[in-house]
């Protein structure tokens, strides 16, 4: 089938790449369909982008890649709400808030998207401890490696 | 809203499976248990309210995003 994107155009997907976020997002308790769509060119971002409404499109990324020892507990009403038997069933992406210049960008750490890749059921997790921010730097990864 | 008045180890039910007691009153504090099923999320507002403003400025980005995505790369 064919969607209109945010940010893409026209794409095609299969029926087979939507994730259901059957509680919605905070803010967007309507949206209970998603995609994840490749950025062209760009290997560390996605879009995960609604089904049913155009304007309606986060971007996305995986925050071990700029936070490697982000770690959390998923509770079991999480747990069981997206039949995660594995924890390699599981993906854990961060919403970011894309920002002028792009290193002032942040990462929704308090708050992770985290997916059933095999079920394809998905939900934003709210952490209820005060370790991590919702508006996390994203850390250049130059200056990780210390250049 | 509604407005009810408890008192210490009082509760409020709500429905036939929510249940919010008063436990503890210390000063200005005021420690609550909640009883309510699984599948019933529970925040504390201010961090809902973090999250849905989060999640909002998110999805409202304004300028040339991919070109913003681009600068990454370079």
């Amino acid at each position: 089938m064919n969607i209109q994107t945010k940010y893409l155009g026209e794409v095609e997907i299969s029926t087979q790449q939507i994730i259901q976020f059957s509680f919605g997002l905070p803010g967007f308790l309507d949206e209970k369909e998603f995609v994840l769509l490749e950025i062209p060119g760009n290997p560390v971002f996605q879009f995960l982008q609604s089904v049913q409404s155009k304007d309606i499109a986060f971007v996305v990324a995986n925050p071990y890649h700029f936070y490697k020892d982000y770690r959390f507990e998923l509770d079991e009403p999480t747990i069981d709400a997206l039949q995660i038997e594995s924890e390699k069933d599981v993906i854990v992406l961060t919403i970011v808030t894309v920002k002028d210049p792009f290193n002032s960008s942040t990462i929704n750490l308090k708050a992770p998207l985290i997916i059933n890749q095999q079920k394809l059921l998905g939900k934003q997790y709210i952490l209820n401890s005060d370790e991590y921010d919702s508006k996390a730097f994203i850390q250049p990864i130059s200056v990780e490696k210390g250049v | 809203m509604l407005v009810l008045t408890r008192k210490l180890n009082e509760s409020i039910q709500i429905g036939d499976e929510i249940e919010i007691k008063v436990l503890a009153i210390e000063g200005d504090q005021i420690k609550l248990g909640i009883a309510a099923p699984k599948s019933v999320d529970i925040y504390r507002k201010e961090i809902y309210l973090d999250i849905q403003n989060q999640n909002s400025e998110a999805a409202n980005l304004s300028g040339d995003l991919l070109k913003l995505l681009h600068q990454k790369n370079d």
